[in-house]
């Protein structure tokens, strides 16, 4: 049996990447700066510049990291929970199509032209197909089942798809201004962005918690699940509201950052089994690590450019899973 | 523990299988529940374990009605091994049999000596302790139909409603778990299973429900159900039905 004291080392691990995640990306960059120059920038204001970029750049562009990639690796637990698809994330659930809708929306029909003002309509437009998908798919006989629900996702991914391609293919001044928000970045973005996702990762965190026993006994069937004390349907709705909530802010305020929700829950499971309060709260770590290190990476790939942390977190992101999978039998939800 | 069901009516979509069914589960005995197959036993079993909402009539525990108690507690009392759970994957055995304790649990709950001692035991008396560290999807399938009892009995609640626990086990494990129903039976417990085997019925339980087309056809002792007109009558085979010479218990022959 993996023993407690063995996750726990596991968790311990993810602490410590964290930490180095979070130190690569507060020094590393065009304009690097010592880890104790940006350290000192930190405790104590002062107006030079090393200090300043820290401060003003490196800090938001640090806690965003951490927040969406977070949000995508545990919503991606919860997804592939529900859906019982171990490839399930932000796609799976109409969430992702969602919030370019509301982008797409902001940008051609209300004129919204920064990404400030974005994020409330990316966050809409999660919300609202999200929550489409699940009560179509609470209709159907199977409740808000793992089928229903895929099925019901992929017609809304696919519909909303269609809408934004129409919309973007007739309108160009709109895509000029959508591909700096589809490519998946968290460059740029300010503290302020930071705080006003906090609540929606604390309501989403909560809930998965919450949830996290109950769909370890869906993972062996309604009936088991129902036959453990679980209302099924209570659980199934929760952590779908904690899924689109995660997703929805995660992809309203950096755009679609592809592979995180998908692959961060495989190498959580890899290390710590299948029971969802080991591999919750280590996809969490794990997520935010991945991001901030393929943002980092991004910085000093092809200087003086930058590439988004959504192009490399695929480019990252691939053969860590494939590595994965040739070490050990991969663990699905 | 008093588990009866009143008038139920039961089934799935448009298809009714329990049209106005009463029963009674007599309280600390082992009741069999025997029919051929798609007649309504796996239905009876879902409704009475709460895992089946009953379209009409009302399932009483100890006269409250079941359906209207609390889930958690009502998994607390009542344990139901259904007939076919799915198995995870990367999942070892003493982690799935563990998850039998979540009733006694709440989710901001530490893992306490009493679950450990609970999960031991139900691993030792299923008889797979050594497995505990192997994952259930590389297990066989006798082995993992011991897991899922394992699982059931680490909830130790009064009452256990069994789906056919003896599937894909081979004889001799077959009767292990047999006698494990009938040790719990003798501490007090609240034993029903739904089994295939009559003769095995007729041999281990204390009392025999008859079921055929969605209906109770015969309770009551297995040498008062399981009769030559009766199990010919259920089964539509023509059999006899001798005395065992080592039990006494009835023995049923299908006619050559
Ligand atoms: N989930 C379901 N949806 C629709 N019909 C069902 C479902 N489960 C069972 N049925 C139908 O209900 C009837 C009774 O099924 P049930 O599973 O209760 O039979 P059973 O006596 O347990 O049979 P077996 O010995 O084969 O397990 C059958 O006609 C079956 O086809
Ligand atoms: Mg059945």
């Amino acid at each position: 049996m993996r023993g407690a004291a063995k996750r726990g080392g596991y968790l311990l691990l993810g602490v410590l990447v964290l930490l180095a995640a979070v130190a690569a990306s507060l020094t590393i960059g065009s304009r690097p700066i010592p880890l104790g120059e940006a350290l000192d920038a930190l405790l104590h204001p002062s107006a030079g510049e090393a200090a300043l970029i820290v401060r003003e750049l490196r800090v938001p562009r640090t806690l965003v990291g951490l927040e969406v990639g977070a949000a995508l690796a545990v919503a991606g637990v919860l997804m592939q929970a529900l859906t019982r698809n171990p490839l399930a994330e932000a796609r799976v659930l109409g969430i992702s199509a969602g919030a370019a809708t509301g982008v797409v929306a902001a940008i051609a029909f209300f004129g919204v032209a920064s990404l400030a003002g974005w994020i409330w309509f990316g966050l809409a437009g999660a919300a609202l197909a999200g929550a489409l998908v699940f009560l179509v798919a609470a209709r159907t006989r199977d409740g808000s089942g793992p089928v229903s629900l895929a099925l019901s996702g992929a017609a809304i991914d696919a519909g909303l798809g269609a809408v934004i391609y129409g919309i973007l293919s007739i309108d160009a001044a709109t895509f000029e201004q959508y591909r700096f928000w589809v490519v998946g970045s968290i460059a740029g973005r300010t503290p302020a962005m930071a705080g006003q996702m906090a609540p929606f990762l604390a309501i989403g965190l909560v809930l998965a918690v919450v949830t996290a026993r109950g769909l370890d006994a869906l993972a062996l069937g309604d009936d088991a699940a129902r036959g453990l004390g679980h209302r099924i349907q209570r659980v199934r709705l929760l952590a779908a509201v904690a899924a689109i909530v995660l997703t929805g802010a995660a992809v309203a305020l950096a755009g679609p950052i592809a592979f995180v929700g998908l692959a961060v829950p495989h190498a959580a499971r890899a290390l710590v089994g299948a029971a969802h309060r080991w591999v919750l709260p280590l996809s969490a770590l794990l997520g935010a690590a991945l991001l901030l290190l393929a943002d980092v990476l991004g910085r000093v790939i092809s200087p003086p450019g930058e590439v988004a942390a959504g192009v490399v977190t695929a480019l990252v992101g691939a053969p860590v899973l494939l590595w994965l999978v040739r070490r050990a039998r991969t663990v699905t939800a | 523990m008093r588990l009866e069901g009143r008038d139920l009516v039961a089934g799935y979509e448009e298809r009714t299988v329990l049209d106005g069914l009463s029963v009674a589960v007599p309280p600390g005995r082992f009741t069999v529940i025997i029919g051929p197959n798609a007649c309504g036993k796996s239905t009876l079993l879902r409704t009475l374990g709460r895992l089946l909402k009953p379209r009409g009539g009302s399932v009483l525990l100890d006269g409250a009605v079941l359906h209207d108690l609390p889930p958690r507690e009502v998994a607390q009392r009542l344990g139901v091994l259904p007939q076919a759970p799915l198995v995870p994957e990367g999942v070892t055995v003493a982690d799935l049999v563990a998850r039998g304790r979540q009733p006694h649990q709440r989710w901001w709950q530490q893992w306490s000596p009493g679950d450990q001692a609970a999960v031991a035991a139900a691993l030792a008396d299923a008889d797979i302790a050594e497995l505990a560290a192997r994952p259930v999807e590389e297990l066989s399938g006798g082995q993992r139909q011991r897991v899922w009892i394992a699982m059931a009995l680490a909830q130790q609640t009064e009452a256990l409603l069994l789906d056919e626990p003896t599937t894909y086990l081979d004889l001799a494990h077959q009767v292990e778990v047999l006698r494990l129903l009938e040790r719990l039976r003798d501490g007090g417990r609240t034993v029903v299973a739904v089994l295939h085997e009559l003769n095995q019925a007729a041999r281990h339980a204390d009392h025999v429900i008859a079921m055929k087309d969605g209906r109770v056809v015969a309770t009551g002792a297995p040498h008062e159900v399981v009769t030559e007109q009766l199990m010919t009558d259920v089964f539509g085979l023509a059999c006899a039905v001798v005395t065992c010479p080592l039990t006494g218990a009835p023995l049923v022959i299908p006619r050559p």
